[in-house]
């Protein structure tokens, strides 16, 4: 655990510069017409954390991939800074030809970082994502949680202001999936970025979270858009929490507007 | 194995050689499944050494059953001693009028092991070549899809013109010695180098390619460091191929193009002109196919210390 228990006011709420993330009036029609995204505004500043949730092929991960540049957006403007981005797929995309510490470093090593910075940042954030000892050993010998963890090592090293997640944790098992968000909220806490977070799970949202959007089926619009209230650092009774059953109830039924 | 260029009774050579390489490759085939099946999520365990020794015991079986078969049929199909011997010799008389005496300059084992040096240098060279051509080609047809459209379908052609049938325009363009056995081999083996490489490369996964575009990596370095990697695989499974066809086209380059020196092939082809002969055209067939085999465990070797680690197809690490 960090030190960031004596401040309470750690929403987000005072942002000091722009946003870290921007969507104006974003939308996306693919060349096949289909229409994925429609209209879609909303801003992610330093220090927020905040979840999309979606019925499925709403247009959810195509709206990452247009933050993260990989796909440009047909309308309206995506404004975030390119250089600075740590993008963290459904599948733990190692390289399984490189060993763990070869994995968490590639980032930086594409980006042309100096040898000895790279050591350096490599090793603090295999020791975030608690993967010390395992360096040496290959993607193949790893299970599905401590894959994700270097996957998520791997864009730490960078230190990125903006952390774009798409549905990272949905493959795994209740348990890990449950460890992983406590770490991604520990994460969240010591480096401060703005987070996006892509899932299908309403608690998961909401328990990682600072703010909640729900998008419409596709073509993908945003029909609902929460505050999560509940301090940091949180703690995993929270789960079980009325105030938390309660929110989840009324995003739920948002979703089930959504399929319609 | 050797293709079928002479008559019938050769066939039955053609087929022994390939009955003892498909025995070898199963019984490879069985020790890797065995220990494949042992490997576990966090660390892989030996088999015991017992387990690897039964492992040899299926192959067994099917080589004295083999053996049986050719007694049999031999027995079956000729008279007297002298017809069976120039026809198909029973196994024995192949290992005493083929490959004894042990150490003579002129008979039995030690003049085809002097005739398998030649091979195996025309060989070894000529699938280097094959390596270096076919991956280099790989490359340039993975990097602009109007290389692969300009060449791919003569690549295709390669593997499907009959070699020996045009001899007299390779003696023509490349003589009759080393260069033209070499261009034999490389024909053979260099289509499924390419052809594995290629695929290799292209089944990069999608996702990968997603994060090195997020890294604004150069053309070379999406090469250098996704698609060659992905493809080592492929590609290791492709050189076993080729070094098994590498094998064949040494030997019957031997049969076609009879100057500089001399290889194996020679030596069977001329024990192949005397009926009294035909064991020493069994032993020298037999040493052959030995060569293909050593050169398949070999690439299996090289397979294994390349991707180990890594891949799932490898197995464990001892």
């Amino acid at each position: 655990m960090t030190s960031t228990d004596t401040e309470t006011a750690d929403s987000g709420a005072v942002p000091t510069a722009g946003p870290a993330l921007r969507f104006q009036n974003v939308s996306m029609v693919f060349p096949d017409g289909t229409h994925a995204v429609d209209n879609v505004s909303f801003d992610v500043h330093g220090g927020e954390f905040v979840s999309v949730v979606g019925p499925s092929g709403c247009g959810k991960s195509t709206l990452l991939r247009i933050a993260s540049g990989l796909t440009k957006n047909t309308g309206g403007i995506c404004d975030v800074d390119l250089s600075s981005i740590g993008y963290v797929f459904q599948d733990a995309t190692l390289l399984p030809w490189r060993t763990v510490q070869r994995n968490v470093e590639l980032n930086a090593e594409l980006q042309g970082m100096d040898k000895a910075t790279r050591a350096e940042k490599t090793k603090a954030a295999i020791e975030l994502v608690n993967l010390v000892g395992h360096e040496a050993k290959y993607p193949k010998q790893l299970s599905g949680g401590m894959k994700m963890r270097c996957s998520l090592a791997r864009s730490l090293v960078l230190q990125p202001k903006v952390f774009l997640f798409d549905e990272p944790f949905g493959a795994l098992d209740e348990i890990t999936r449950e460890r992983l968000n406590d770490e991604l909220l520990r994460l969240f806490q010591s480096e401060k970025f703005a987070g996006l977070f892509i899932t299908h799970s309403i608690q998961e949202a909401v328990y990682l979270s600072t703010r909640v959007l729900v998008m419409s089926a596709r073509p993908g619009r945003l029909i609902g858009d929460y505050r999560v209230p509940f301090d940091f650092p949180r703690h995993h009774d929270l789960r079980y929490e009325p105030e938390f059953a309660e929110l989840c109830g009324r995003i739920s039924a948002d979703l089930k507007d959504a399929h319609t | 194995m050797t293709t079928s260029y002479r008559a019938a009774d050769s066939e039955s050579a053609v087929s022994s050689t390939l009955d003892s390489i498909k025995a070898a490759e199963a019984a490879h085939g069985e020790a890797l499944g065995a220990i494949d099946g042992d490997l576990t999520v966090q660390g892989l365990t030996e088999p015991t050494s017992a387990s690897r020794w039964w492992n040899l015991v299926p192959p067994l079986i099917t080589f004295v059953a083999f053996i049986g078969v050719w007694y049999l049929y031999s027995w079956v199909r000729f008279d007297n001693e002298a017809q069976r011997r120039n026809a198909l010799p029973y196994p024995h008389v192949v290992v005493t009028d083929g490959f004894m005496p042990w150490w003579d300059e002129k008979n039995g084992l030690r003049p085809i092991l002097e005739y398998m040096i030649p091979t195996i240098r025309v060989t070894l060279i000529g699938l280097a070549i094959a390596v270096v051509l076919g991956v280099t080609f790989a490359v340039i047809m993975n990097l602009s899809k109007n290389m692969e459209r300009a060449f791919f379908p003569y690549a295709v052609v390669l593997q499907t013109v009959p070699i020996l049938a045009i001899t007299p325009l390779l003696t023509q363009l490349f003589g009759e010695e080393m260069g033209v056995r070499l261009v034999v081999v490389v024909l053979i083996a260099i289509f499924p180098i390419i052809t594995n490489t290629l695929f290799g490369m292209q089944s990069a996964d999608q996702l990968h390619h997603d994060l090195f575009t997020l890294n604004h990596v150069s053309r070379m370095t999406r090469l250098w460091k996704l698609e060659l990697p992905s493809a080592l695989p492929a590609m290791m499974a492709g050189l076993r191929i080729a070094s098994g066809g590498a094998v064949i086209g040494a030997i019957v380059a031997d049969f076609f193009f009879v100057k500089g020196d001399k290889g194996i092939g020679y030596y069977i082809r001329n024990k192949q002109q005397r009926a009294s002969e035909r064991p020493e055209m069994f032993s020298g067939t037999i040493i052959a196919s030995l060569f293909g085999v050593v050169m398949f465990l070999i690439m299996g070797w090289i397979t294994t210390r390349a991707i180990r680690n890594w891949h799932e197809s490898a197995r464990a690490k001892t």
